[in-house]
């Protein structure tokens, strides 16, 4: 598969846009999850901004690649990232989490751009699956993506999807694990260990490839090897830090579920200039 | 009379539909030859899939699948399907409204020798709180064949029991399922007995049973648990003045919970409940298991006595 151009450089400038998108949604709804969706920045950019088939003006067309966002607390991250590629104005953004919203506090479907309400850890995989057995049964060439936090693949149904896409050789998907190391309440490595994580990939029949999860170079060569690959699925494993950019949001639990005030949100976005 | 389960239909219709439509899709968790989505697979095995035991993992894609315009049946033990993949049916089916048809044999007490693990008596409660779901017990073999075309038709999420147990077959071939519709088996003006599945036989032969006391009952086939026929059931109340629920399920959240959910703010009217008692089953044969459970016509005619006495 030949490579797209792509302006790697316009990208990283959009990825501290998003940064600041995330964070001050989350501010102006005062509550959400900015730890999981600021480590998730260019793994969404990369998708959006470069490999994804899609049509902003046209969300349903028919045609398009689907990503999943199985991490359904990443939605400040989801938000900001449809809203900056046109799925909905970015005037739209201060309505998260208020009544009324379509912003729903978990991504929902009556966002443009989201596939599916997610929000239960452990359901994406399998609905993109079957998204992609579809595909193959109508003879279409889009691939669905499945964006999975870390802690979220501790769930058994993941493993269950895991058999599935590997058991019947489905190509066209490629999930993603955003592997920020920490969950609600601690390290991963503490609460449920995943390592050695590449291996239990392989060992399920999947073409596995670590990246750095911030380094877009890496996330497009990955994702431009999906698609190589033939009867197998892929999962890239996209190793980045809970709370990226911001000093004092990375490496904790801390910021999984919490709102910066305003000052702290003013500091953040100082950071980030 | 003849005796034949509910399975049997559904497996039988589904072939039917797949040789009219191409869009219909059937994914299992390995029991396709209990709830005979087997007979869909040998003569449509491109648009089946075995996931295996993973419940979670069947409603999923079964969901996936129904995004790409399919219409997609998830079949499985219903004791299996409804609690092991709840979380998926609640979100993934019901909360995305998915077009995605779950059609699951093996429930209730009927189920026998399996025991307690195999018998489902808490599908309804925990399928009919769900919204944007449909909930569907068909009586006999003919309404669920009749039911599972129905479906196809039907944008959304819908669940159906079906049985393992041969039951009575009570309709006509050609008759067709009214979704929604309450069904009237039995006039009658001193009380009404509302069954769902096999207890609306049963409850047919408690009529008679009352019917020598000069009793005379009304029996209502419920094949519709969600959305109940509100205006049915206030007639019902009206003209009767008395109702029985008779249920292969517990009491607790059952059909006869739904009943009275609806009448207790429309018409309230005495209600007597005949269904599973708080407890959970045992091994034993189906006609043993429905005596000793107290699901006999004999147990619905007492419950009749009991709520006539109630009358106001």
């Amino acid at each position: 598969m030949s490579a797209k151009k792509v302006d790697v450089k316009a990208l990283q400038k959009t990825a501290i846009e998003l940064r600041k998108g995330i964070l001050q949604v989350v501010n102006s709804a005062k509550s959400g999850h900015p730890g999981g969706s600021l480590s998730a920045v260019e793994i969404l950019i990369s998708l959006y901004g470069y490999k994804m088939n899609h049509k902003p003006e046209d969300p349903n067309w028919e045609d398009r690649d689907r990503l999943i966002i199985s991490k359904g607390h990443a939605s400040p991250a989801a938000y900001v990232t449809l809203s900056h590629f046109g799925y909905f104005p970015k005037e739209e953004l201060v309505t998260f989490r208020k009544l009324g919203a379509r912003l729903q506090g978990h991504v929902h479907r009556k966002v443009p751009g989201v596939e599916l309400n997610t929000g239960s850890l452990g359901h994406g995989l399998s609905v993109a699956n079957g998204m992609a057995l579809g595909a193959r049964m109508r003879k279409k060439d889009f691939k669905a993506y499945c964006l999975m936090g870390d802690g979220e693949i501790q769930e058994g149904s993941v493993w269950e999807a895991a058999m599935t896409a590997a058991h019947f050789k489905l190509d066209n998907v490629c999930a993603i694990v955003d592997y920020n190391k920490i969950q609600e309440n601690g390290l991963i490595s503490d609460i449920m260990g995943l390592e050695p994580l590449a291996e239990k990939w392989k060992s399920f029949g999947w073409e596995v490839v670590s990246v750095d999860g911030h380094n877009l170079d890496e996330l497009i060569k990955a994702l431009d090897r999906f698609g190589t690959i033939k009867g197998k699925p892929m999962v890239i494993i996209a190793n980045t830090v809970k709370g990226k950019g911001i000093s004092f949001m990375e490496n904790t639990c801390k910021w999984h579920g919490k709102a910066p005030n305003d000052e702290q949100l003013k500091e953040a976005l100082s950071e980030l200039e | 009379m003849d005796m034949i389960p509910t399975r049997d239909g559904f497996g039988q219709e589904l072939v039917a539909l797949g040789k009219e439509r191409d869009d219909i899709v059937v994914v299992s968790a390995d029991l396709e030859d209990a709830t005979r989505a087997e007979y869909f697979k040998k003569e449509f095995p491109d648009r089946f899939f075995n996931l295996g035991i993973a419940e979670q993992d069947v409603i999923g894609t079964a969901v996936g699948l129904s995004m790409q315009g399919y219409v997609v049946f998830a079949s499985s033990f219903a004791v299996f399907m409804t609690n092991r993949a709840y979380d998926q049916i609640r979100i993934d089916v019901c909360q995305n409204n998915a077009n995605v048809k779950i059609v699951c044999s093996h429930a209730g007490i009927t189920v026998g020798e399996d025991g307690a693990t195999a018998q489902c008596f808490e599908d309804f409660a925990i399928m009919r709180v769900l919204a944007n779901m449909s909930v569907v017990c068909p009586v006999d073999t003919n309404e669920a064949k009749s039911a599972t075309r129905w479906m196809v038709d039907h944008y959304g999420p819908v669940y159906m029991r079906t049985s393992r147990a041969a039951f009575p077959v009570l309709t006509k071939e050609d008759d067709v399922f009214e979704f929604g519709k309450a069904r009237i088996m039995r006039e009658g003006k001193d009380v009404t007995l509302i069954g769902s599945g096999l207890m609306v036989y049963e409850s047919l032969q408690a009529a008679e049973i009352l019917k020598k006391e000069g009793i005379d009952a009304r029996v209502i086939n419920l094949h519709t648990l969600k959305p109940l026929d509100e205006d049915a059931l206030v007639a019902c109340a009206k003209e009767t003045g008395a109702i029985v629920t008779a249920e292969e399920h517990q009491i607790i959240g059952g059909m006869g919970s739904a009943v009275a959910e609806v009448l207790s703010q429309k018409y309230p009217t005495p209600i007597e409940m005949v269904g599973i008692k708080d407890v959970y089953g045992e091994t034993g044969d189906p006609q043993g298991l429905l005596k000793k459970y107290h699901l006999k016509d004999v147990d619905i005619a007492e419950a009749a006595k009991k709520v006539i006495k109630r009358k106001k």
